[in-house]
């Protein structure tokens, strides 16, 4: 029986970001290509959040692992820098994970590039206070920012925007 | 294709040693937001080479590790700005300053290279650099209209610098063939871009600009002559590596 891309995606689905244990690849957004062939081979692209992301090779080895585990033929899984990845890639049940994780999602960027306003303006994912400001644009991993809400007193991180 | 090699070591190796540079940094930052986002700059560059060496391996170069641990001094092509030791926080900020205003610009255009790899690449690398440029820029106005102390070790680190800071725009041998190939505007043109963008900045600040005329560059980098600190940071960068270079990682 021939997969369909509906298939194949919910068993990638099951693979989550190693830093990020409640969010999927597939709800990132790094997946930028899936490919079934004529003989039921499965051919999936990745792209890097950040280039310097240490966890690229967790995340193509997880997703291999994915697809062995149901006995799905594939090629090995490939790293591609074709199709950039941008946080706009993330879908909305993606921003409602991280939200739920704790950490503020990432603003809809469109044809900008993050600057300093926009930064400044990032909801409290605890308390969606936008009376927040951010200590530092750099964090415990490279998608990170660091910020303070004046509203609920807690500090928080935001997966950082990225064009 | 020769033309493309020289450009992609240079750039390659820039971002690699100042990677490395910025590492010195975890640990010991002025304080704990720094020393996290020197690290996590140091993460991204060294990152950034290691894709640009990729590409260098595509075209017949040493795949990355080698051709990041094994080559002497000599053998690397990355400006003297990036090399020079961290100093105290004062330098590391004004070069972090300088060498990310030039990257920023430098990967801007690289996003139309006619080499459509690197084109690539730099379309990444384009948002991930903006972070450090915006870093570098919220810094030096802040403490650039501090206090007294502030303003004079800045001023002081800045001079310093820019004569080192001039050497980033180098020109090739291969210069002509670089821009006439579209793989890159060239180094003159970024220049002069570069030179408008630090004065935006510094201007807003009570530092001043040097009177970069009068001031020789230090060039050579791009050819292979270093200064006496990058040796001993490449001993110590591949320490581990050459070790066993067979090993798997």
């Amino acid at each position: 029986m021939q997969y369909t891309k509906e298939q194949i995606l919910e068993v990638l689905d099951t693979v989550k970001d190693p830093e990020i244990p409640v969010l999927s690849l597939v709800d990132l957004g790094v997946i930028t290509e899936l490919i079934i062939s004529d003989t039921n081979v499965v051919s999936v692209t990745i792209t890097p959040t950040f280039s310097g992301c240490p966890a690229m090779d967790t995340m193509k080895k997880q997703l291999e692992e994915a697809l062995l585990a149901k006995g799905i033929e594939h090629t090995p899984v490939k790293v591609s820098f074709e199709t950039p990845w941008s946080s706009d890639l993330l879908t909305e049940k993606g921003r409602a994970a991280i939200k739920k994780f704790g950490l503020a999602p990432p603003p809809m960027l469109g044809n900008h590039q993050p600057d300093i306003d926009i930064l400044e303006q990032i909801a409290c994912p605890h308390c969606d206070s936008m009376n927040t400001e951010m200590k530092s644009m750099f964090g415990p991993t490279l998608c990170r920012s660091l910020h303070y809400c004046h509203n609920c007193l807690q500090a928080f991180e935001q997966f950082k925007p990225l064009g | 294709m020769e033309a493309l090699i020289d450009l992609l070591y240079k750039i390659a190796d820039d971002k690699l040693i100042l990677g490395h540079r910025n590492s010195e940094w975890t640990g010991v930052g002025p304080i704990l937001e720094e020393d996290i986002a020197f690290a996590s700059m140091a993460q991204d560059k060294v990152g950034q080479s290691k894709a640009l060496y990729d590409i260098l391996n595509s075209l017949g170069e040493p795949a990355p590790d080698p051709n990041a641990f094994l080559r002497n001094a000599e053998a690397f092509r990355c400006c003297q700005l990036v090399e020079l030791p961290i100093g105290e926080y004062d330098f590391s900020l004004i070069r972090h300053f300088l060498f990310d205003a030039a990257e920023l610009l430098r990967f801007d255009t690289l996003r139309s290279s006619s080499n459509e790899p690197l084109a690539q690449l730099a379309r990444k690398f384009y948002g991930e650099i903006k972070y450090h440029n915006l870093h570098a820029k919220t810094w030096i106005k802040k403490l650039g209209n501090s206090s007294e102390e502030a303003i004079e070790r800045l001023q002081n680190s800045l001079d310093y610098a820019f004569p080192y800071a001039l050497g980033i725009f180098e020109t090739s041998y291969l210069e002509e063939e670089i821009i006439g190939r579209n793989l890159f505007e060239g180094e003159v043109a970024l220049k002069d871009k570069w030179l408008n963008a630090i004065a935006e900045v510094i201007n807003q600040t009570q530092l001043h600009m040097p009177d970069y005329l009068a001031i020789a560059p230090k060039f050579g980098g791009r050819v292979g002559e270093h200064t006496e600190y990058l040796q001993p940071m490449i001993e110590e960068m591949g320490e581990v590596f050459r070790l066993d270079p067979s090993a798997e990682w």
